[in-house]
């Protein structure tokens, strides 16, 4: 068995699994070569990722790491959880087969893809109610 | 929990009249077949009975029967055997793009060494065209070798039409049958086989011991040297407790040939109807009719191969896939690339193979389980999802 205790528990009980319906930022991220897809969906308040849930269709390795990767980011600011890297994944899970850890890849980068959903989801709201960003 | 071994075609259980016919020649008669003592007599004497079991099940006579470490060594030495001692002859090879690595490796080993090497294509559903074959003979032409049956999806090739065509134009007819032992009837001489490779624990005998046939009158170069045991064709002590266990197993497994066939078919058909039928999503991969007795091999819209395996193998399931993940440490399957599903779709095969041991009770806890494994499985992979909504836009 390549894979230990932990990947298979969270590959078998796999945490915050699903569609969020109501989801303030929803990303994706594929590998085009082999359909790899992961989609994470947010739930934010005031910069706290208040709830996230992901779907994913992928090997063990990709499944069990999306799952502790939405624990992980779970109550966090966006800021910190964008921090979280593959391999901050793998270590969480205590350990990945070397060649499997590659497969945590996607679920940081779907986080990233809704992270800027929301952002523009916000901005697109803040301009329909005539607030203009700093910025501009 | 008890635990449900569905993967025959990467090894199987030793049958106990097996080990209990081997089990002698560990602590008894553990003498080297070549001295002169009676130990060595034991030990000489039951390599001749071996060999003469071995050369009965597939119609041969016991002198061309050469036993070796197992399919992959068999296959290598006829190939590379009948290449370097037929350089003289010519330098060109036939094959297809979906045999076991045992034989595909050795051929791509051979274009180093300055051999050409042809590989056919196969069909959608896994079957090599013997005209195919015909038309790829040439001049240079020296052997050609086709599996009997493919250990992924299970096809069963026409290895006999293959043979006939390979003699018809002189050429040495080799053919991978390890997965063909105890589920085809084969025989050499009306089966037109030159060289045959076979491998114990493929058919309840013990791992590391197989054998190759040669026919009669075939010139072969030797991969190793030595002290020119199995008539210098495979030098080194003989492994003999491991030679009883494969003489003892092909001689089952041809007096049990048809009950075993008939049991097999019959838990084999209701695992393909019933998946087919009770799982959405899924379709078979090779054949419907000519394919092994103990093989189905399915692929899975929207779930991965590992996912599933590791799924069945905690509900209690001992399956396979030729799947490859995105991590890319493994490729994915060359035969189902071989039969055209894309690697998008190999993502989902299941390869369920079975034996003798295997029963129709197991079939029905199979199909329960697989229904619950797979929804389980899309319920994750939001596929299913986007394509029910790209399906209803
Ligand atoms: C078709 C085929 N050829 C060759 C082999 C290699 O046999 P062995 O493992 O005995 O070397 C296998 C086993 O996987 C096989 O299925
Ligand atoms: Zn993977």
């Amino acid at each position: 068995m390549p894979y230990n205790r932990k990947v298979m528990e969270h590959f078998t009980q796999p945490r915050n699994v699903g569609e969020m319906k109501d989801a303030d930022g929803v990303g994706k991220a594929s590998n085009n070569v082999d359909g790899d897809l992961v989609v994470i969906y947010l739930k934010v308040k005031d910069e706290i990722i208040q709830g996230v849930s992901f779907q994913t269709f992928g090997c063990a390795a990709a499944i069990a790491s999306s799952s502790m990767f939405t624990e992980m980011v779970k109550g966090k600011s966006i800021e910190a959880a964008q921090r979280i890297d593959k391999q901050m994944v793998a270590e969480a899970l205590e350990g990945m087969p070397a060649n499997k850890v590659e497969c945590s890849i996607l679920a940081p980068e779907a986080f990233r893809q809704a992270v800027e959903d929301y952002r523009q989801r916000k901005e697109s709201s803040l301009r329909k109610n005539g607030v203009y960003l700093a910025k501009e | 929990m008890e635990h449900i071994y569905f993967d025959n075609s990467a090894t199987t259980r030793v049958d106990p009249r097996v080990a209990e016919a081997m089990m002698p020649y560990f602590d008894k008669w553990y003498g080297n077949a070549s001295s002169l003592h009676s130990f060595g007599r034991e030990a000489s004497e039951a390599l001749d009975e071996a060999r003469e079991r071995t050369a009965n099940a597939i119609g041969s006579k016991s002198q061309e029967i050469v036993f070796t470490s197992g399919g992959t060594e068999s296959d290598n030495l006829a190939i590379q055997g009948v290449a370097f001692a037929n350089r003289d002859a010519g330098d060109h090879i036939i094959t297809s793009a979906f045999e076991h690595h045992a034989v595909l490796n050795t051929c791509r080993f051979l274009e180093t060494q300055g051999f050409r090497v042809t590989y056919l294509p196969v069909t959608s559903v896994g079957m090599v065209d013997p005209e195919l074959v015909k038309e790829a003979i040439t001049k240079r032409t020296i052997l050609v070798s086709i599996m009997t049956a493919n250990n992924e999806i299970g096809t069963v090739q026409n290895v006999r039409e293959i043979g006939g065509i390979s003699h018809d134009n002189g050429l040495l007819f080799h053919t991978d049958a390890v997965q063909g032992i105890g589920k085809l009837p084969l025989e050499v001489n009306k089966d037109n086989i030159d060289l045959l490779a076979l491998s114990a624990h493929k058919f309840h005998g013990p791992k590391g011991v197989g054998a190759l046939f040669v026919r009669k009158g075939t010139n072969l170069r030797p991969l190793v040297y030595g002290g020119g045991q199995e008539r210098g064709l495979r030098s080194s002590t003989e492994n003999i407790p491991g030679i009883v266990g494969l003489g003892k197993a092909i001689e089952l497994s041809k007096l049990e040939l048809e009950e075993n066939v008939a049991r097999m078919t019959s838990v084999r058909d209701r695992i393909i109807d019933g998946t087919l039928v009770g799982v959405t999503g899924c379709r078979l991969n090779g054949h419907r009719v000519r394919r092994l007795c103990n093989n189905a091999n399915f692929r899975f819209d929207y779930i991965d191969g590992e996912a599933l395996v590791l799924n069945l193998d905690v509900k209690g399931f001992a399956t396979s896939t030729g799947s490859a993940c995105s991590a890319r440490s493994t490729e994915a399957s060359h035969v189902l690339k071989a039969i055209g599903i894309e690697s998008e779709h190999a993502r989902g095969s299941l390869r369920i193979t079975l034996s003798k041991m295997n029963s129709m009770a197991e079939a029905e806890a199979y199909l329960e389980t697989i229904k619950e494994v797979v929804t389980r499985l899309r319920s994750i992979s939001p596929v299913a999802m986007l394509s029910k909504q790209e399906g209803g836009a």
